[in-house]
């Protein structure tokens, strides 16, 4: 399949069941929030290395924020339920509660499980935090040094897809990189979504497997354009010197399905040579994303 | 379409309905609604004594009529929702665990007293104790939430443990006192002595108040928590200025007899 002079490779992005948490991060103002959700979502570009995968999903505009200031919502990932409240419970402590002026609510109140996120940080309060429910719902009023920081006491969490992908190629690094800068640009049109790696984007894919007994991952060398002459096996055109990944976890399917196509469409608009997707021939990931079904399916916008 | 009971002859003196709620109007027809006791001073009578009974059992229940002399109407009630048409007499809503009651007029003492879950909406004032718990109860208000877009009377939220008060005018002397948990906001003034013995819970006056002298002048402020109750209140039809919302608060700690861990926050623009 083509879309102009870009190649669509007839494979399938392997992805994972994992779990989802939505957190809601206020601020006085909309660089105090994206200062704690930039915090809070750094180091955690890959599950295999951080413990979790994490990204800001959107800025919230001050008048859809449960208390009417500007607000940035972060998705964080993580294997099952337990680990996803583990993380969030390090990270909302140590770069939410930190930062100045933030309160922090679940984003995902409908969810069908919950993990206790406030209920366990209230103890830095040491005696002095408050509780109010309002509406069913407890916060934490912590006191801080300078005034308090308000936590919701559960935060849901949810089934969610990690690991869809889309490898991009292309001639060289410039080009390459606009072609998956575009990528990145529409993929975030999509609400419930993150794109967890640097700016979106990440250069050292990896294989499940490696030539050491003490790592379990390595370069994905059929994918090195430097060792297209020499690894057992590349999937790299000989005219092409570039690959770059787009990794992208969803909170369900249909998010995650339509930001790939909408990926697909803007790097082919940006004619990359060509457009392929990580799996491990299928035998690891309960998902299965084909890019020809995505691209041949007509989605709902989202 | 749901059940709807004109009063028809006032009553002479209190009137005790507490049979007026819809879990137990649930599957009765009008005939046995109207045949459900009342005591009528100090006369045992049926509520079709008092009122005509029409419509069917939908969960929803609507009265019309002088009711100010009726009481107990919602006491209890635990789903479904009532909507008063104008003024209604004491204790409406008190206990209620669940369910909303809509009061158009004014509601007089006792609405919602020791309240332990639902909503209560006054349009206009309610009387003394509203909230409260009753003499000798040590436990008010538990959950739930009420609204007055009028006043309140004295001991608004009284022994209150959990929950929401909230006043779109001035609530009366001892607002809070003896309160253990949960809110109270008075978009108005406070009376004198509120937070009287308080041991935990907030209460919240956009007005300068007099604090008794067993509270503490911690710092001026701006609670966030604060701001999503206030934007609650809005949401419900409470007068809330965005420089309420947005503004810094006194933070007085109290009562310094009791635990002190109680807090009065006072509107400071």
């Amino acid at each position: 399949m083509r879309i102009q002079t870009t190649e669509i490779v007839d494979t399938f992005a392997e992805a994972f069941k994992m779990w989802a948490a939505r957190v809601i991060i206020t601020a006085a103002t909309p660089q105090w929030a994206m200062a704690a959700a930039q915090s809070m979502t750094g180091f955690a570009t890959s599950i295999i290395g951080c413990k979790c995968e994490a990204g800001i999903e959107n800025e919230i505009p001050a008048d859809e924020t449960p208390d009417g200031r500007p607000g940035v919502s972060v998705l964080l990932f993580a294997m099952n339920a337990e680990g996803v409240g583990k993380r969030l419970v390090e990270r909302v402590g140590q770069c939410v509660m930190t930062c100045p002026t933030t309160s922090c609510f679940n984003g995902l109140p409908d969810a069908p499980e919950t993990v206790v996120v406030g209920g366990q940080l209230r103890y830095f309060g040491d005696g002095y935090q408050i509780s109010k429910v309002l509406n069913g719902r407890r916060f934490w009023r912590i006191p801080v040094m300078e005034g308090e920081f308000v936590v919701e006491e559960s935060f849901g969490v949810q089934p969610a897809i990690g690991g869809g992908n889309l490898l991009i190629l292309g001639p060289d690094v410039p080009a390459t990189l606009r072609a998956t800068e575009a990528a990145v640009e529409a993929m975030r049109t999509v609400n419930g979504i993150i794109l967890p790696f640097p700016g979106g984007v990440v250069r050292s894919g990896s294989k499940t497997s490696s030539r050491y007994k003490f790592l379990f991952a390595s370069t994905n060398d059929a994918y090195c354009p430097t060792l297209r002459a020499f690894a057992p096996e590349t999937h790299v055109p000989p005219e092409a010197g570039c690959v770059l990944e787009i990794v992208i976890d969803g909170l369900d399917m249909d998010v995650t399905a339509e930001s790939m196509r909408r990926g697909i469409q803007a790097a082919a608009e940006q004619e990359a040579m060509q457009i392929s997707a990580g799996n491990y021939g299928g035998t690891l990931g309960q998902y299965h994303i084909r890019l020809h079904d995505l691209l041949m399916e007509t989605t709902d916008e989202h | 379409m749901s059940i709807k009971l004109n009063l028809h002859t006032t009553p002479s003196v209190p009137l005790e309905a507490e049979v007026i709620t819809p879990q137990r109007f649930a599957s009765l027809s009008n005939e046995d609604i109207a045949a459900l006791p009342v005591q009528h001073g100090n006369e045992l009578a049926k509520l079709g004594d008092f009122f005509t009974v029409s419509g069917s059992a939908n969960g929803e229940i609507e009265l019309e009529g002088d009711l100010r002399l009726v009481k107990m109407i919602g006491q209890g009630m635990s789903s479904g929702r009532i909507v008063i048409a104008g003024d209604v007499g004491m204790h409406v809503g008190a206990i209620m665990s669940g369910g909303e009651i809509v009061v158009e007029g004014n509601a007089t003492d006792w609405a919602g007293a020791e309240m332990l879950g639902g909503q209560i909406l006054i349009r206009g004032n309610a009387g003394h104790g509203l909230g409260c718990g009753y003499r000798g109860s040590r436990i008010g208000m538990r959950g739930g939430q009420i609204f007055v877009q009028g006043n309140a009377g004295s001991e608004t939220g009284g022994a209150m443990r959990g929950g929401l008060i909230a006043i779109g005018g001035n609530s009366g002397d001892f607002t809070g006192v003896n309160m253990r948990a949960g809110t109270i906001i008075a978009l108005g003034e406070i009376g004198w002595r509120s937070g009287a013995s308080m041991l935990r819970g907030t209460i919240v006056t956009m007005q300068p108040a007099r604090i008794l002298p067993t509270f503490g002048y911690a710092c001026t402020y701006q609670p966030n928590f604060l701001r999503f109750y206030l934007l609650h209140l809005r949401a419900m039809g409470l007068p809330v200025s965005d420089e309420q919302v947005n503004g810094y608060y006194q933070r007085y700690s109290g009562d310094s007899i009791e635990l002190n861990r109680g807090e009065i926050l006072v509107f400071a623009g």
